[in-house]
């Protein structure tokens, strides 16, 4: 049973069902890094997945966007607590960049410029849920919020939605990433509320 | 994870214009390191519940656990903590949180912490823990606030300066009288004066709003600051 704080409750703001547990609505787009933003050139970056047996491909700026691209409409939560309903991106399908890659790979993890990285299931990546994102509400995505391109893994906190991504990497096994060996959850289900371990 | 402990107001203590310093018995609190923070839950009679985070002041091991709360204009949680909340009242914590934005007395390397506004907390946890270790690690903090009346901490940071701690302002909207200097921004050159250059290859804690974090992460990493080596804390805002 919770303890209820005296004349706590005045000031509360609507609550929508389509928020996750312990979750509240903001309007603006609050900045999670564990660093500084880095600025990177597009010229200078790449894409890469790799696979447990160390085959590779590699996407240039260009090749990546040339391929297929899709708009997607989504809710976004983030661990220190806010949300923001029916956000829009354009972005590649990780399924697009997956096709004909043979892997028995259960897991992955994601390299990012500037060093981060986070695990997230190969299954929770692929069937249209996730994607590598480069617009942002009509526009490039901003350096503070992961451009030139992030991860967007919309169904889990929005930390493993990893910005500034530069790679997949297929393991075997569960590797913890940054925020995951700094306290965070290894999975991230916002509507478990697997925040912490 | 343990789950969320009550915690009984044991004092509140203005803090500056807008703030408030919270003492909190938090029976079963485990003691938490410098630069942790900790999830706080309020719930009315109704049920109703919101959760945001707070850096912990204090440090090290005990119940007793300190909190400083800014009042964002319109906010729905820090107005409660800031006005209405009085010692007795119960709250609900959670933690401690974060392992990353986190200074431990162990570390010998040099440590340069940057603050915006109440972004000085985690960091006031570190200060106190430097003192407290008797650390010869150099410290210097550099704390940006709005005015004289803004500043959290001031006379008990003032207080702790000496050979290992040197600590230093930036105003930005009005100085104390007699300050030298105008009052304004974080600048590269402000930023030059005061913090250990890059060549002393400090760690550095940068905590505060967003928009005061990112710009002065950058103004950092244009001075020649490792980007691996500054570690940031946003509190959100813009
Ligand atoms: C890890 C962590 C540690 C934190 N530690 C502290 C602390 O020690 N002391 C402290 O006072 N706060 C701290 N915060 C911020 C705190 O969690 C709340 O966000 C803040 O108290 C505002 O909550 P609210 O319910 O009053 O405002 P809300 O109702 O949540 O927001 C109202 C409006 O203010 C904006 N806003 C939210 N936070 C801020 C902010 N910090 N500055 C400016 N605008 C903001 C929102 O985007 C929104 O537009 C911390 C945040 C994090 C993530």
């Amino acid at each position: 049973m919770a303890v209820v704080s005296r004349g706590f409750g005045a000031r509360r703001r609507e609550q929508d069902p389509a928020l996750p547990p312990g979750q509240y609505l903001t309007t603006d787009f609050p900045v999670l890094s564990a660093g500084p933003t880095p600025h990177l050139h597009a010229g200078e970056w790449e894409l890469e997945v790799r696979t447990e047996t160390g085959a590779r491909r590699t996407w240039s700026w260009e090749e990546l966007l040339a391929l297929p691209q899709e708009d997607v409409r989504t809710d976004i939560h983030c661990v220190t607590r806010w949300s923001k309903l029916g956000t829009r991106w354009r972005g590649v399908a990780v399924d697009t960049l997956l096709e004909g890659v043979e892997t028995t790979a259960a897991f992955t993890t994601v390299h990012c410029y500037g060093g981060y990285t986070t695990n997230v299931p190969l299954a929770d990546l692929v069937d249209g849920k996730a994607w590598i994102a480069t617009e942002f509400e009509g526009a490039p995505l901003p350096d503070e919020h992961g451009g030139p391109a992030r991860l967007l893994v919309p169904h889990l906190y929005f930390w493993k939605s990893a910005k500034w991504v530069r790679g997949l990497v297929l393991t075997e096994t569960d590797e913890p990433g940054f925020w995951e060996r700094n306290g965070y959850h290894l999975y991230g289900d916002p509507w478990r509320e697997q925040r912490y371990w | 994870m343990s789950g969320w402990l009550a915690a009984r107001v044991a004092e509140v203590v203005p803090a500056s214009a807008s703030g408030r310093v919270l003492v909190l018995d938090v029976p079963g609190w485990p003691g938490n390191l410098a630069g942790q923070h900790l999830d706080l839950r309020l719930t009315a009679e109704d049920g109703y519940q919101a959760v945001r985070s707070y850096s912990v002041a204090s440090v090290g091991a005990g119940e007793r656990v300190e909190l400083a709360v800014d009042e964002v204009p319109d906010g729905e949680v820090s107005p409660y903590l800031v006005q209405d909340v009085r010692p007795g009242d119960v709250l609900e914590v959670r933690g401690p949180l974060g392992r990353y934005f986190v200074w431990q007395p162990e570390d010998p390397g040099p440590v340069q912490l940057v603050a915006g506004g109440s972004g000085v907390v985690p960091l006031v946890a570190m200060v106190r823990a430097h003192a407290a270790a008797r650390s010869p690690a150099p410290f210097r903090l550099l704390c940006s606030v709005r005015t004289p009346a803004d500043a959290f901490y001031r006379p008990e940071l003032e207080a702790l300066v000496d050979d290992a701690f040197r600590l230093d302002w930036v105003w930005t909207r009005a100085a104390p009288p007699g300050w030298p200097g105008t009052p304004g921004r974080l600048t590269a050159a402000g930023l030059a004066a005061a913090a250990l250059p890059p060549e002393a290859g400090p760690t550095v804690y940068v905590c505060g709003p967003t928009g005061f974090v990112e710009a002065a992460a950058s103004l950092l990493v244009a001075a020649g600051h490792p980007p691996g080596r500054i570690r940031t804390e946003r509190f959100g805002g813009s």
